[in-house]
Parts: structure tokens; sequence; C-alpha cells
């Protein structure tokens, strides 16, 4: 790994948003209207929720980490449709660049946005809410890290899959990562989902990370088991995401794909 | 003679039931123009793209800079550099900012010089904080040139550079390659489909069909194995399987 090459993919993504204001939609403004409609949905439905005193916490807390998983995965995936959109793909992979170096990149470049769509939300929550996430304490931190590398995983794994079979399906760019919402327990606690589906969810890093952050709004203790739950899946996951990408650039270089992927 | 800086041996690529590139050997010494010359599918893309370690060969053997280019990707692709008509850079970067990217991906000592020189070079220094998408195609295939040129390569692939150029641009476009040749003793592994240019700016010339070899030798030397005027009356030939 040579982190010259890293660091000058990272530039060229930061030129890019620094180039291209609409770029910057992806940070803000997803999550912003996220956080309006589903911040008001909660407001109002907690005045009906006595019973349930930390609700506001509950829902909203879900809602920004949801987020950051979602930008980790996307800061993968969008990095690299940026190349395939440039039809720059073939001059990074003519060059001594390396797999890991590319995928190391875009990791870094997916914590640089979850870094600014989090401080966005976090800010917006506060202010609009009075919502403030740090109250949660700073045992959230590592629950936070285990989604970002949630989101890592299932980023570099929809990336093989683009990369594989080309832009068609670059729709999974902007899907996949909510097939896992469901059994995720986001907005929900894993007890409520039928049995086979508590099956799954136990599967799942971020399930353990939501449970976990529940856990510690309602109790203030740390959830440890959840939290060596979360990031054993997720060394598997990432692990796992890694080999395959690795196997589909193979398959990719066999097939001379690489090429033609932005066709 | 100059030593061989690109082997090819028995080169095979087979995509299921096609073959691409059917058993080609060849080398280019140092300091030569290569032109790859053959109809659409006769394997040119194909062979430059395992020599540039993009496209997985089926069988045979590439060696570049007397190196395995299976086992020692990394050293000779950071010697080596490309430029096709076909590959793109991002186009929300400014000229400027897109060499700078290169050149720190191939890690450009004095890198500001280097891009400085290379913008003058190519005539295109007025455009160093263009934004790419605003480029003509011709200034986009001059910075593809400045980006390919930016790590002193030992070994440019060149794929159909001037496609899609206008006559004037395209003629400033080989009258600068030749004059880096000349200065630099750069090696070129060329491909074009313009006749002309292929004459021009080879030393010698592959003529490829269908996967194989067919002929080898100077512009000359091959016009005069197949008994044509010109390389383009040779083409046709081959392409209209009349030879």
């Amino acid at each position: 790994m040579k982190l010259h090459r890293i660091l000058a993919l990272v530039n060229r993504h930061l030129m890019l948003y620094k180039r291209s204001p609409q770029r910057m939609m992806e940070i803000v403004y997803w999550p912003l209207l996220d956080l309006l409609v589903w911040g008001f949905i909660t407001m109002y439905l907690a005045r009906y929720k006595e019973g349930l005193p930390a609700f506001v916490t509950f829902f909203l807390g879900a809602l920004i980490l949801w987020d950051i998983l979602f930008r980790a995965q996307q800061g993968i995936c969008i990095s690299f449709l940026e190349e395939i959109w440039s039809r720059n793909l073939l001059n990074l992979f003519v060059s001594p660049l390396r797999t890991g170096e590319f995928l190391a990149s875009t990791m870094l470049v997916s914590i640089i946005k979850v870094i600014g769509a989090a401080i966005m939300t976090i800010g917006l929550a506060y202010l609009l809410y009075s919502f403030n996430l740090f109250m949660i304490g700073l045992s959230l931190v590592p629950f936070v890290i285990n989604l970002i590398v949630t989101g890592w995983a299932i980023g570099i794994f929809t990336t093989a899959i683009i990369l594989r079979y080309g832009q068609e399906a670059e729709v999974m760019a902007w899907g996949l990562a909510f097939l896992f919402q469901p059994v995720s327990a986001v907005f929900y606690p894993v007890s409520v989902l039928p049995p086979f589906m508590q099956v799954i969810a136990n599967g799942i890093p971020a399930a353990h990370v939501f449970e976990g952050m529940r856990a510690v709004i309602e109790t203030k203790g740390f959830p440890l088991n959840e939290l060596i739950w979360a990031a054993g899946l997720n060394v598997i996951y990432l692990a796992c995401a890694i080999l395959f990408f690795n196997g589909m650039f193979r398959i990719v270089k066999v097939k001379g794909l690489l090429v033609r992927v932005g066709e | 003679m100059a030593h061989s800086v690109v082997e090819v041996r028995k080169l095979t690529k087979r995509f299921e039931q096609v073959t691409a590139v059917n058993e080609i050997s060849f080398e280019i010494h140092q300091g030569e123009i290569l032109g790859m010359l053959g109809p659409n599918g006769a394997g040119k893309t194909t062979t430059i793209q395992m020599l540039l370690g993009v496209t997985t060969p089926t069988g045979g053997e590439i060696r570049i800079l007397g190196l395995d280019l299976g086992r020692h990707r990394e050293e000779i692709l950071s010697q080596v550099n490309f430029s096709s008509s076909y590959v793109s850079l991002p186009q929300s970067l400014t000229v400027w900012e897109n060499l700078r990217v290169f050149a720190q991906l191939y890690h450009v000592r004095n890198y500001r010089e280097k891009i400085d020189r290379l913008l003058s070079v190519f005539e295109i220094a007025p455009l160093r904080n263009t934004v790419t998408r605003k480029l003509s195609t011709g200034q986009l295939t001059r910075v593809s040139l400045a980006k390919a040129l930016l790590n002193d390569p030992k070994i440019l692939f060149l794929d159909e550079p001037t496609a899609s150029l206008d006559p004037d641009i395209a003629d400033k476009t080989r009258s600068m390659l030749k004059t880096i040749r000349a200065q630099s003793g750069l090696t070129i592994l060329y491909t074009s489909h313009n006749m002309r240019e292929m004459e021009e700016m080879s030393d010698r010339i592959i003529f490829l069909n269908k996967g194989e070899i067919i002929s080898t030798g100077t512009p000359d030397e091959i016009m005069k194995r197949f008994q044509g005027e010109d390389l383009e009356e040779v083409f046709l030939k081959v392409a209209r399987g009349k030879t």
C-alpha cells in the first residue's frame, strides 16, 4: 500500500466536491430532508407516546445513525461511479494503483462524507428539535465506527457488482443498503420481528449497533455484548466484501470488461 | 541494435468461443515506434490491454523492461503510461488538477515544474485552469497525452490517440510525439486506423488480422510484400480477404 496513491485519489474527490457544488447535495440535501420529515413525524408521534419517554431520542438517534451507515456505503459507491461516469477507470488501473489502495481511498472519502453529513444532521437536530446526540454519551462512538464499517462492507460489495455487471447495476448503489434496513432494527427492537427475521437480524452488524444504542439510552450502561457481536460480524463482512471485490476484479480482467465498465 | 523493452511470446486471449489474439509473438526495441495495424476485431486493443495488465491473457508470456508483467505489475506500470481517445479524465476538475492527481498517483517529483513543462510542450498552458468539461476534443487529447508523459515513461502505449482529431491537430500531435521520442528515446506502441499516420509514425509495423500477426516489417517492406502502393491499399486487401 502506497500512501501517495491513496491520497491522490482522495484529493481527486475533494477537488471534485470543491468544483461541483451540486455534489454537495448527497451530503446536505437528502440528510436534511430525512431529518425534517422524520423529525417532525417523531415530534408529532411523541405526543401520544407518553409511556415511552425516550421515543424522540430513539427515533432521531436511529435516523442520524442510519444516515451514517448509508453515507459510508454511498461514499464507496459514488467514488467508484465517479470514475465510471468520467471514463477514468482505465487511466487509474493502467497506473501502478492497486485495488487495495483504490478501496482504501474510497473508505477515506466515505469517512469525510460521513463527518460532513453527521455534523450537519447532528447540528440541525439540535437546532430544530433540541435533540443532542451527544447526550447518549461517548459509549456511542464505537457503535458509530461499527456502522461505518458496515456501510463500507455493503459499499464494497455493491461496487464489485457494478464492476462486474456495469452501469446497469448502478441502481444498487442507491438501493442495496435499504435491503438491510428492515432487519437492522433501526427504528424498532429486534424482538418485534418475526422469529425467522430475528435470526437474520442477529447476523446483521447494524442490528447489534441499534440494539446497543437503545440499551445505552435506556440503561445508560455499556452493552459490550452487542458491540462485540457488531465488531465480529463486521470483520467477517468486510473481509468477505474485499475478497468478493478482488474476485470480481479478477473476473473482469479475464473477461476484458474493465474498459467497457463505463459503456 | 537496441535491446528489447517489450517481449511477447505466444500471447493468446480467448473470450469463450472467440479467439481474439492467437499465439502472437513480437518484440519492441528501445526507442522504437511500433505501429499495430489491423481491421476492427483484429486484436489490437485486446493486445494493448494485456500489455497494460488490465486484461488477463489466456496464455503466453509478457515481459516488459525485462520483467514478467504478472509478477511485477506495479514496478512495470510505474515506468509505462497510456493514452487513448476512448478514455477521458474527470470532467469537473481543471486541467491542472487532473494532471496533479495523476502526478501524485505516479509519485512524480517536482510535479509543479513537470506539469508546467508538459502544458507548454503541448501548447495548452493557457488552459491550465480550464475545467476539463469545457475542452475541445483536440485539447482533451493533448491533456491526455500530457498525463501519459507525467512519469517520464520508458514505454508509451497509444491506442488511436488521434482518432476524432481534425487533420491539423492530429498532425501537430504526431509532430509533438516524434519530437519527444527524439529527445527522450521513448518507446511507443501505436495503434491507428489512419494509414498515412501509421506510415509517417511507425519505424516498424505489426499487421494483425483475426488475432494473428500476418506480417511485420517497416511500412515499405509491408507495402512491397502485399504489393500495395500505400498502407491503405494493403489494409483494404487484408480487410477484404484479397491477400
